[in-house]
């Protein structure tokens, strides 16, 4: 039986009893080193009560001040949240909001009045929310092309644009795809006290989608000429890297209620203030049932108002400390000395081993 | 051979072709010297050479043949020459029995069927090749050339079910229907693979290549156009006549035509094919001899067997001048022998290339698989289990969200079914297949986006693991034996982990548990017992020397000597005692097959004599004659000289009956210079008892038996010595009996059994021998360690029960608290009844046991235990058969079971019984080839790299120098790689399946439409880059004790027998822990980002980012020893998992570009990922210390006193450890 690989001829040589030892011989002992020996220095860190009250102890410790800063933060937050997409459909269109917003020859203006809570100071940012609004559904989130929306000479690309690749003259729809046909298109108009707010649309998207992922040379082209309309048009004259609405909505949101930044108002907001907000009520979601709010909210270094993350912290900090309180009282009513050899198995049971 | 390991076997054979003969003894009796050795003898002239297969050969007592050839191939040697011409009678024969060849001869005899044979012309390749072209001499052991490489690569790597499921999966994502991901991305996991594997693979074969092309284009002398001329190996046909140099090796297997030797021997070294070094003899065929194909034209027709791999076996005839001989396995030489001693053969071609016996032979050893792996099957059942599930799930809410959502479908912005762009009135469905199409489309998806749940990439880190783990048996200094150089080594690289949970081990005895170096300890003669182990020391470490022409000859081994025996033997045979005395030593050093040769010493007047022999008993018992005075200094196949007390004499071998295992006894009929003819006799003492004249000498009688019984009870070998004086008729009807059955046709082997029988009785009984066969180092300690540590010790030996028991005392394996059951049965009733009366009796122990254990309480370290002895004969009537249960019933309740006189396939039996009946891992080890087929048979081989060449070796999965490196193999490396594997395996379930969790929770709020937030290309390294290399190190370096507590308490070994580190309950607890973990790590950000303007991308960044750090910190928190290796491979996959997102989200082209920078600036990102961090892996981290407090495992409880432990206990330790680690005198 010869091993594979040794033919014949060149085997054979290793493991041979030699009968006749020479003097020298080729030693085949392994050499030595910690490493081959599986010696290597090593910290082996054990989980003694010490250590594990310790760490207990050490979470709750940093959580708790952690949730605390945070709820702290996101109460300090003011945040005024208008829910208009129903009270925007006039009372003789409410059986048929679908209509409403189809039919391009009703007026969809719509007049909110928004009262401040607390003092806002700038900025403050507006944003509008779509509720069950899926932009992270597949056939949604692949049809875009990122080639086109970057240069100009790659404006025929619009592989996974469909169905809003080409006009009907086999031209190609610049920017292509879901994504940007159904760009949002309500706008907001607002004034405190009959004097208008200015709200600043610029630089409200990512410097680096500006820069990098849409073109100065890429300008719309075809867009929204189609038979359904989506949603905005888009100045053909602006290349797409100043088109920040477009960009804002390209960033498609993680998940199915989302908020996306419509602009800032670059002036504090004295509480008891009245906000008349003139809303043009353009985008339909009624044929999803989705729901539109408009958002004025300050931030805090944490963002938003979000009191999650600081009740999430408080809890798992209060959770640690009980923890470790329970522990403690664990090793102390029923403590086990560590190493103690009475607790292997064979000692405990010394017939165990024998079945 | 049916009878297992008898004490003088001739040589050891493969168990599986119990039919074959035997290598003809008539080898052992002439061997000569293997290059540097330089025999005493020349080959007397006056025997006509009793050819194995010349049935026909009439045998011609006169004929003298010349022994010139063998001078000039000894030429330069010191032998002495000396001729002496018969003259004993005119019949000076020289008889060989040789039993078991042939009866292979009367077998080969049987017709071969024609359309079984291959027909081989001789001297004539083209008409042998004409009808049927023969494979040409060329070989390739590589796989692949250069354009089959890449399609034959990848066939076969395709042969493993996972790279098939890859392929499918990255076929599917083909589909512009299903692609989820882009082609890139799903094609590179299986591209690397792929490629790692072809690399590999490449290189393996280059080498093969070349090892090939050097191989192919060797030279041999090929008979062409009427002469010998160089031609290439590969070049060479079947038919051809090719001539052998000495030393040269075979490049085929031939039929040999002449040999130099003027009797047609030709000796031969077969360590390439089965790994003996002792040469061998081969034969060519009487009729063929005197040929030379110069001057004649040779020619003649070979039929032959079809090509087999049976080393052992041939079977053929050949048509020489209308003469049909039969050949058989002596009449060839097979390709990778090397001819020795001999200056030329002549053969003809009869297989070539890849149907020699040795390329057949090629094959490696089957593989096994590793229990756990076969476990884990299980549980990658379940996960694809779960995989459906989940896509089930996945698609089912999506056909309920299609159906419910179906009116709106058409205009809804974020799927638009319904293509508006045309102008024309009817619009297409755009990328809409119709609902079920869809549901099925979402399904297949699902599978593509889940894949990773059935963890493809674990099957890579186990043999990386497994690669590493062996790396560090090997590199073991303390598996190292020094005195054979033999370092461990892993044959087999897929069973590692089985080490941990071994059960039983089955050991073969001989070599195994003892050196098999047969050392004589004392004799009984004529009924006196000398020495008793009470030998003294003097004449310590130098032999007997003797003078011979001058020079000094002295045993290569020393033997301690009885001072009175040694007076006795030196007084002469003039007293009655010295006498016996002579005739026992007379006996010791005839009646053999030895063959000394000489061995040169610094010194150039002193040479030694080495005693050249299979069996090792017969070397010992020459030494010892040499030592008592008796040395045999020349053997030739007609004489021995023996040097009596400094004065050389002269015998005549007239006959020598070989042992078999039938009769268990040897004979040679000696004719002495005075012309007496005697019969000298030894064998086993229950087969020579029967042969012995009772009616002669009873006190004798009486007295050598008892002696014997002490013998055998201290663990010696015995062997009983008889001899009678032939009365001349005697010889006469002897002789005659001999020849004709030497003649005989048919049946040859019974009817010179008949013959021996009838001249080997009425014997007059000399005394007896006693050997002993040390137990190697530590032995002892070493079956110590693996009792406590609840693995099953059964030794299967070929020995006598005697023996056997007294080794099973001396090694610790039975002591005296014991209680044997002992079954000793001739039929099978009474063994069944001997097996339920054990039954009983073992379960009245155990119940009375633990009834005294309940009573007395914990103290009872001294349980008493059962011994279950049983021998070949009762096996024979259990196995196969419906005892089989009852003797497994029995066997398992006992501590020890003993198996003797146990054939070699009977030890596969035992082995199968065991592993057929239960799911405990079985371990057999053995170093001879009677223990291959247990090797094979049991779920891990070892092999022991010892005296018995390699057959044991080359079947094994593993392999060492001595029995003790059992212990560190299984309490320390086996402990080792079952935990690391164990948990990795676990690990690797966990750690896919949680990102599969995280992908899942999110397809719940996409529309069920199988977005992934996780850019492909990370999903992709997840298992690859992410958390591979962590596990993979820590499988390979992590250590949960030290190897000196495992050694200090082998009962830990339990930990592996128990399955504690891998069983379903581990793996539903870690399944629901995954579950958590997934949960914390999506749940916590969905939240925290519920309703702000995060992007899919940025998102999608803090999961991967936060499943990554989970996953490295649960396996951080299960690390016990961190080295800078386990520290770079942990932190530095996380740090690498960082800086691949930031790449990947640095590339303009992608989808996210710029997301992490994003998302990183703000602090929510930072705390979330702190968050849920610690919630992630809070549970696990309780539940881990609750159960570390409240029921502590063994290996923890161990741990803490390796680490707090008071330092008394760990001194007392470290002296032990010392120990065992310092070679130890038993």
């Amino acid at each position: 039986m010869v091993e594979r690989g040794e033919t014949s001829s060149t085997g054979g040589s290793d493991g041979t009893q030699d009968p006749f030892p020479s003097a020298k011989k080729i030693t085949k002992r392994p050499k030595y080193s910690r490493f081959t020996q599986q010696e290597l220095p090593a910290c082996k860190p054990i989980l003694t009560p010490g250590w594990v009250i310790t760490a207990l102890i050490l979470v709750g410790v940093i959580f708790i001040p952690i949730g605390l800063a945070s709820l702290f933060a996101s109460q300090r937050v003011v945040e005024i949240v208008d829910r208009y997409d129903e009270d925007c459909i006039p009372p003789s269109f409410k059986d048929r909001a679908l209509g409403f917003i189809q039919d391009d020859n009703t007026d969809k203006t719509c007049i909110r009045k928004l009262t401040v809570p607390k003092l806002m100071k700038s900025p403050i940012y507006v944003y509008y929310q779509l509720s069950n609004f899926y932009q992270n559904h597949r056939r949604y989130v692949k049809s875009r092309s990122d080639k086109q929306l970057r240069s100009r000479k790659d404006e025929s690309k619009t592989t996974n644009c469909e169905p809003e690749a080409f006009a009907g003259d086999k031209q190609p729809i610049v920017p292509c795809g879901l994504i940007a046909w159904s760009l949002f298109n309500d706008t907001y108009k607002f004034s405190v006290t009959n004097q208008p707010l200015a709200v600043n649309k610029r630089n409200i998207a990512w410097d680096s989608d500006r820069e990098h992922k849409f073109g100065s040379d890429v300008y719309p082209k075809n867009f929204q000429n189609g038979r359904l309309i989506g949603g905005a048009k888009l100045n053909s004259s602006i290349p797409l890297n100043e088109q920040e609405d477009l960009i804002v909505w390209m960033r498609t949101a993680a998940l199915p209620t989302f908020r996306k930044l419509y602009g800032r108002i670059e002036v504090d907001l004295e509480a008891g203030k009245e906000i008349t907000v003139m809303i043009q009520n353009n985008y339909n979601t009624y044929d999803f049932g989705g729901k539109k709010h408009l958002v004025l909210s300050t931030t805090s270094w944490l963002g938003g108002k979000n009191d999650f993350l600081g009740a999430a912290y408080l809890a798992v900090g209060g959770i640690c400390l009980f923890l470790a309180v329970a522990f403690i009282l664990v090793y102390v009513l029923k403590p086990r000395p560590l190493g103690d050899p009475s607790y292997l198995s064979w000692n405990r049971n010394p017939l165990g081993h024998l079945n | 051979m049916s009878t297992g390991r008898p004490l003088l076997i001739p040589s050891p054979r493969t168990p599986n072709t119990p039919q074959t003969p035997s290598i003809p003894t008539y080898a052992d009796l002439a061997k000569r010297s293997s290059g540097d050795l330089k025999p005493v003898s020349t080959m007397e002239s006056n025997i006509a050479i009793d050819n194995t297969s010349s049935i026909e050969s009439n045998y011609n007592s006169s004929s003298r043949r010349s022994i010139s050839s063998h001078q000039s191939r000894m030429s330069g040697t010191n032998s002495v020459k000396e001729v002496i011409l018969a003259d004993l009678g005119s019949k000076r024969v020289r008889h060989g029995s040789r039993g078991t060849d042939s009866e292979f001869m009367s077998m080969s005899q049987k017709e071969i069927n024609d359309d079984d044979a291959r027909l081989v012309y001789i001297n004539d390749p083209d008409r042998t090749n004409e009808k049927h072209k023969f494979t040409g001499n060329s070989i390739r052991t590589s796989k692949y050339s250069f354009i089959t490489f890449l399609p034959r690569n990848l066939f076969e790597q395709f042969h493993r079910v996972a790279y098939i499921y890859f392929l499918v999966i990255a076929i599917l994502n083909q589909l512009p229907q299903l692609a989820v991901f882009g082609r890139g991305a799903s094609i590179m996991p299986l591209a690397f693979v792929l490629l790692v594997t072809a690399i590999k693979d490449a290189c393996e074969d280059w080498r093969r290549h070349r090892a090939d092309r050097i191989e192919n284009n060797r030279l041999a002398w090929v008979f062409m156009n009427g002469q010998f001329q160089r031609k290439k190996w590969k070049d060479i046909r079947v038919g051809e006549i090719i001539k052998i140099q000495a030393n040269d090796t075979l490049p085929c297997d031939m039929v040999l035509l002449s040999t130099s030797d003027p009797t047609g021997v030709a000796y031969v070294q077969t360590i390439n094919l089965d790994g003996e070094s002792n040469l061998k003899t081969r034969y060519a065929k009487q009729e063929t001899l005197s040929k030379v194909p110069e001057k004649e034209k040779i020619s003649g027709l070979i039929k032959c067997e079809k090509p087999n791999r049976n080393i052992y076996g041939f079977q053929a005839n050949m048509e020489v001048d209308g003469k049909r001989l039969s050949l058989g396995p002596s009449n060839i030489i097979l390709r990778g022998c090397e001819l020795k001693n001999t200056a030329w053969a002549l053969g003809v071609v009869a297989y070539a290339g890849r149907e020699t016996k040795a390329m057949l032979n090629n094959a490696g050893a089957p593989s096994k698989r590793s229990s756990l792996e076969t476990r884990m099957n299980l549980e990658i059942i379940i996960l694809s289990l779960f995989l459906f599930a989940l896509c089930t799930v996945v698609s089912f809410l999506a056909a309920v969200w299609l159906k419910r959502h179906k009116d709106e479908l058409n205009i809804i912005p974020f799927y638009r079914k319904k293509d508006y762009s045309e102008p024309t009135p009817d619009h297409d469905d755009y990328k809409y297949y119709g609902w079920g199409l869809e549901i099925f489309f979402t399904f297949l998806m699902a599978v593509i986006v889940f894949q990773i749940m059935i963890p493809i990439s674990l099957y890579i880190s186990m043999e990386l693991v497994r690669v590493g783990q062996s790396y560090f048996m090997i590199q073991d200094t303390n598996m190292y034996d020094e005195a054979t150089n033999s370092s461990f080594q892993c044959r087999a690289l897929n069973i590692n982990e089985d080490l941990g949970q071994i059960k039983y081990v089955f050991s073969d005895k001989t070599g195994t548990l003892t050196e098999n170096k047969m050392v004589f300890q004392c004799a009984s003669i004529w009924g006196v017992d000398y020495g008793g182990g009470k030998a003294s020391s003097q004449n310590d470490g130098v032999g007997n020397p003797v003078e011979v022409d001058r020079k000094i000859l002295r045993p290569k081994m020393a033997v301690k000597v009885h001072p009175q025996l040694l007076e006795l033997a030196k007084s002469g045979k003039d007293s009655p005692e010295g006498k016996h005395v002579h005739d026992f030593f007379l006996a010791l050093a005839s009646c053999n097959t030895l063959v000394p040769f000489l061995v040169d010493t610094s010194d150039p007047f002193v040479k030694l004599i080495d005693y050249q022999g299979e069996s090792p008993d017969e070397q010992a018992l020459a030494y010892a004659a040499a030592a008592y005075g008796f040395t045999l200094i020349e053997r030739t196949s007609g004489h021995i000289v023996i040097d009596i007390q400094g004065e050389r004499q002269r015998f005549d071998v007239l006959g020598l009956h070989e042992f078999d295992s039938d009769r268990k006894r040897m004979s040679v009929i000696l004719g002495f210079p005075d012309k007496t003819v005697k019969v000298f006799v030894k064998g086993a003492d229950s087969s020579m008892f029967s042969v012995i004249d009772r009616s002669l000498e009873k006190n004798v009688i009486h007295a050598t038996e008892q002696h014997l019984h002490a013998y055998s009870s201290v663990g010696l070998r015995t062997l009983v010595v008889g001899m009678r004086e032939l009365s001349s008729s005697e010889f006469e009807q002897w002789h005659s009996a001999f020849e004709a059955a030497s003649a005989a046709l048919m049946g040859r082997a019974a009817l010179l059994r008949k013959v021996a029988s009838n001249v080997e009785n009425h014997l007059c009984i000399l005394g007896a021998s006693a050997i002993e066969d040390k137990l190697q180092q530590g032995v002892p300690e070493a079956i110590e360690s693996l009792r406590m540590a609840a693995i099953k010790v059964w030794v299967l030996t070929g020995d006598k029960q005697e023996t056997a028991m007294s080794i099973g005392y001396s090694s610790k394996l039975l002591t005296s608290q014991m209680t044997q059951i002992i079954i000793n049965s001739s039929s099978k009733q009474s063994c069944k009844k001997s097996l339920e009366d054990g039954i009983l009796m073992s379960s009245r122990l155990t119940t009375q046991s633990s009834f005294t254990n309940n009573t007395v309480g914990s103290s009872g370290a001294a349980v008493t235990s059962l011994a279950l002895i049983i021998d070949g004969t009762s096996l024979v009537y259990v196995l196969d058969s419906e005892l089989e249960e009852q003797l497994f019933k029995l066997a398992s309740k006992c501590a020890v079971v003993l198996c003797c006189r146990v054939a070699p396939l009977q030890k596969a039996g035992i082995v199968a019984l065991v592993k057929k009946r239960t799911s405990d891992l079985t371990l057999a080890i053995g170093d001879g080839a009677n223990d291959v087929s247990m090797i094979q048979m049991a779920d891990v081989g070892v092999g022991i790299t010892g005296q018995e060449g390699r057959q044991a070796v080359m079947a094994s999965d593993f392999s060492m120098g001595q029995f003790r490196f059992l212990v560190p193999l299984l309490l320390v490396h086996g402990h080792w790689n079952y935990q690391r594997m164990a948990y990795m395996i676990l690990y690797n379930f966990y750690r896919n399946a949680v990102f599969v969790f995280v992908l899942f929770w999110y397809v719940l709020f996409t529309c069920f439409t199988l977005t992934t937030a996780v850019t492909e290309w990370s999903s992709m390294l997840y298992s690859v880059i992410y958390t591979s290399f962590p596990t993979i190190f820590v499988g390979v370096l992590d250590k949960d004790l030290s190897r000196r507590t495992l050694l200090k308490f082998p009962q830990l070994y339990g930990a592996g027998q128990r399955q504690e580190s891998y069983s379903s309950k581990l793996f539903w607890l870690i399944m629901m822990d995954t579950i958590w973990q997934s949960v914390a790590i999506f749940f916590i950000p969905l939240f925290a980002y519920w309703r702000s303007t995060i992007d899919i991308s940025g998102l999608g960044d803090l999961w991967t980012i936060a499943s990554v750090v989970v996953v490295n910190l649960h396996l951080a928190m299960d690390v016990i020893r961190w080295t800078w290796i386990t520290h770079a491979a942990i932190w530095g996959s996380i740090l690498a998992t960082g800086i691949c997102v930031i790449i990947i989200d640095a590339l303009p082209f992608l989808f996210g570009y710029w997301a992490i920078f994003h998302i990183g600036k703000t602090a929510e990102f930072w705390l979330c990922l702190l968050i849920i961090v610690v919630a992630a892996l809070v549970p696990r981290f309780v539940a881990k210390i609750i159960y570390q407090h409240f029921s502590p495992c063994d290996i923890r409880v161990a741990r803490e006193a390796e680490k707090f432990g008071n330092f008394r206990e760990l001194e007392r330790m470290e002296m032990e450890m010392n120990l065992m680690a310092e070679p130890q005198r038993r």
